[in-house]
């Protein structure tokens, strides 16, 4: 067991030390306001040809291959600087690896990985949220095309996204786990229509609902085979619940150094509830901080699909929202009288983390059956 | 970096957690036994458990936080009763003032429990308490001596039984008026710095602890949902129980990956930041622990509130392991202090 980095892995902190320093765009938290969310890509794109992000993802596909703690090493120093963190969308990469075909990732991994192609995930519909096996979009072959109608909700930056990871029903007289399969569907056409949806602390970039009428897809696009979707979006989000891929424990961490400094300045200025809050929070960032640490070391010999993201997922929720109450308490009367206050809209998002990605019931559903095998009715 | 337990801990690890399930107490009814109790000391004697702080080369430990933490673990995880973290702790404070740890020997502590306990006069002028020492016959327990650079270490002996909450290790007063007994060759002086080191031990051991009786507590309490049954079926399908249990299981994986890094700083880091990585760990620990095992009598029922379940054997090993070296509102409290510039006073 060692925590310290290697002499590689200090060489690479002390560069992206040096970069971040630099380079900090200074933007807002990611969840306070829209400004992040319109320059996400720029950052994503300087932090990718700085040779700081997709590191590690296969080079042939433009990532740095390296050892899977380097992402932990990007969180940490992301969060001392203050930076935004890094654009998650990890989960995507191990959905298009893990299923795609050879073509499908040449064709489509360097555009995700560096940023030059944005994506947004189709999968939610408003009559399949938990259920989601139970989704309604369909894709109907026409010739060398899919022809694919239907309403997706909950699809983040579907207004800045190149292509749309579609999950469809190809076949309706199967189960309904086994009609599925998977898509990369080009955004700009005359069949889709997007909507931005506002979230409750007034973001409006984060979510889209997205229509789909008569919009087509050539067959070739299809990510993996057909009736392979419900497997390929069971490894999309069991990836999209784990920390360690979606890089928001530098948010959180982020944001206990900024409550922590505002108590500093003033310490007899608050009760002493306040200040427990702030203890708290520090406390549960150090341990999803740590946990992450764990997680990528337990990936050094190649990554799990398992159900183990069930876990983090959990973790990393009540993390956000201990932090999010902390914000909230030592923001005090301000949190009420200024409806743009910053702490109150990170304690408004944070209580999407706890649907997000797969509700925390869902959670507790996987993790007793399948992590402690309790028996199903 | 890779946090990962090399292939010699994970032997270790193995072996721990056979030896404490093989000799721990199954039924609280075996807590009576002696003969198993004896054996199970033996066994852990005999494995060189608790010379593991012992002075080795140039004055470094035996081995490492991380395997005293791992075996800590294991034993609470099969509610193990036999000394280990006290003797082991002793050690180590002996080991940094240069001194060979006398046998059996433990450190005395304030009454709050958080520290050491600190004696300026011939004899204790307070009550103090000895944690984890043998169960019967007398018992040495390391105090300090306040001099002008440090402290020096002396030691109380006492004949007192204890009657403590934990069923499975002793708190054992020892009385005021005690002598203090200096003690002879002691070549090092103990700075503050020394002190901050081993409270991060300290810390790391009784996190360990605490997620071992986490581990333990949840296996007892999912075989149970999965054998009771009513409305003629387990109450494990019940997805009421079901989520008390995620829950529960997820406390214990987060008490655990702070409690790793606790334990590797405890000998990795300078000694204020190891003992911060401690404080996260205990309060994090000191939490979950009491709510898993909470969780653990409410999923049990009745019978979970009754003597012969075993689950109260793991609350109560909790409650002392969370009390051992400051709670979590101990800990926040001194996390206040330091990244808060909270002074003391200031309430």
């Amino acid at each position: 067991m060692d925590f310290r980095d290697s002499p590689e892995e200090a060489e690479f902190r002390k560069r992206l030390h040096a970069w971040i320093a630099d380079n900090n765009p200074g933007l807002p938290a990611s969840s306070t306001d829209d400004e992040y969310w319109a320059r996400q890509a720029e950052w994503h794109t300087a932090l990718y040809d700085a040779g700081f992000f997709g590191l590690s993802w296969p080079s042939r596909f433009g990532g740095r291959e390296l050892s899977s703690v380097y992402d932990v090493i990007l969180d940490e120093e992301l969060a001392l600087a203050g930076a935004p963190p890094r654009p998650s969308l990890g989960y995507l990469v191990q959905g298009i690896t893990t299923h795609g075909s050879e073509e499908i990732q040449q064709r489509f991994l360097p555009g995700l990985i560096s940023g030059r192609e944005r994506w947004c995930q189709g999968f939610s519909e408003p009559e399949a949220g938990s259920d989601l096996a139970s989704l309604r979009t369909t894709a109907k072959r026409d010739g060398n095309d899919y022809v694919i109608d239907g309403h997706k909700i909950w699809t983040s930056y579907s207004d800045v996204a190149d292509w749309c990871f579609l999950l469809a029903r190809t076949n309706s007289d199967v189960p309904k786990h086994k009609g599925l399969s998977a898509f990369a569907v080009a955004m700009d056409q005359s069949g889709i229509e997007q909507y931005p949806l506002r979230m409750i602390n007034g973001v409006t970039k984060e979510f889209g609902q997205v229509v789909f009428d008569g919009a087509r897809v050539p067959a070739d696009n299809m990510i993996g085979e057909p009736g392979e979707g419900w497997r390929i979006a069971m490894t999309i989000v069991s990836h999209e619940r784990e920390p360690s891929e979606v890089g928001y424990v530098s948010r959180y961490v982020k944001t206990v150094k900024d409550l922590e400094a505002t108590v500093r300045a003033n310490p007899g200025a608050f009760r002493s509830d306040q200040r427990e809050a702030v203890a708290w929070a520090y406390v549960q960032a150090e341990m999803l901080r740590l946990h992450v640490r764990r997680r990528l070391s337990e990936r050094l010999d190649g990554p799990d699909h398992g159900p183990g993201g069930s876990i983090d997922k959990l973790l990393m929720t009540w993390v956000e929202q201990t932090v999010g109450t902390a914000a909230l308490s030592v923001a005090g009367s301000r949190a009420v009288v200024d409806g743009d206050d910053i702490a109150l809209k990170i304690y408004l998002y944070s209580r999407a983390q706890s649907v997000m990605g797969g509700t925390s019931q869902i959670q507790k559903n996987i993790i007793a059956t399948r992590i402690l095998g309790l028996p199903t009715a | 970096m890779d946090t990962r337990h090399t292939s010699e801990q994970t032997e270790l690890q193995r072996t721990a957690r056979q030896l404490a399930r093989e000799l721990g107490p199954r039924l609280v009814v075996d807590l009576d036994d002696d003969e198993r109790r004896t054996r199970l000391a033996e066994a852990v004697r005999d494995a060189g458990w608790l010379e593991l702080r012992h002075g080795a080369d140039e004055g470094s430990p035996v081995a490492s936080g991380v395997e005293a933490a791992i075996i800590a673990e294991a034993l609470g995880e099969s509610v193990a009763d036999v000394a280990f973290t006290g003797p082991i702790l002793a050690a180590d404070l002996a080991r940094r003032a240069g001194v060979r740890p006398a046998d059996g020997a433990v450190v005395a502590f304030a009454p709050d429990l958080t520290d050491a306990a600190v004696v300026p006069g011939p004899a204790t002028s307070v009550p103090m308490l000895a944690v984890d020492a043998p169960a019967h016959g007398s018992v040495d327990a390391y105090v300090l001596v306040p001099e002008a650079d440090g402290y020096r270490l002396a030691m109380v002996e006492a004949d007192g039984e204890g009657n403590g909450t934990d069923l499975t290790r002793t708190v054992r007063p020892l009385p005021a008026d005690a002598p203090v007994i200096p003690l002879a060759d002691q070549p090092r002086c103990l700075t503050r710095e020394d002190l901050d080191a081993w409270a991060a031990l300290g810390l790391a051991l009784t996190s360990a602890d605490l997620v071992g009786l986490m581990r333990g507590v949840l296996a007892v309490s999912i075989a149970y949902a999965q054998q009771r049954k009513q409305y003629g079926v387990a109450i494990g399908t019940f997805q009421a129980v079901q989520h008390l249990l995620a829950d529960a299981h997820c406390s214990l994986e987060g008490a655990s990956s702070a409690t790793q890094y606790a334990a590797w700083a405890a000998d990795e880091l300078a000694p204020d930041e190891a003992r911060t990585a401690g404080r996260v760990a205990k309060a994090y620990c000191a939490r979950a622990a009491r709510t898993v095992c909470e969780t653990a009598v409410q999923v049990h029922g009745g019978m979970g509130n009754t003597w012969d379940c075993i689950v109260h054997v793991h609350l109560r090993r909790a409650l002392l392991s969370s009390q051992w070296f400051g709670d979590d509102g101990e800990q926040l409290r001194e996390l206040e202090r330091t990244r808060l510039g909270v002074n003391d006073g200031l309430s």
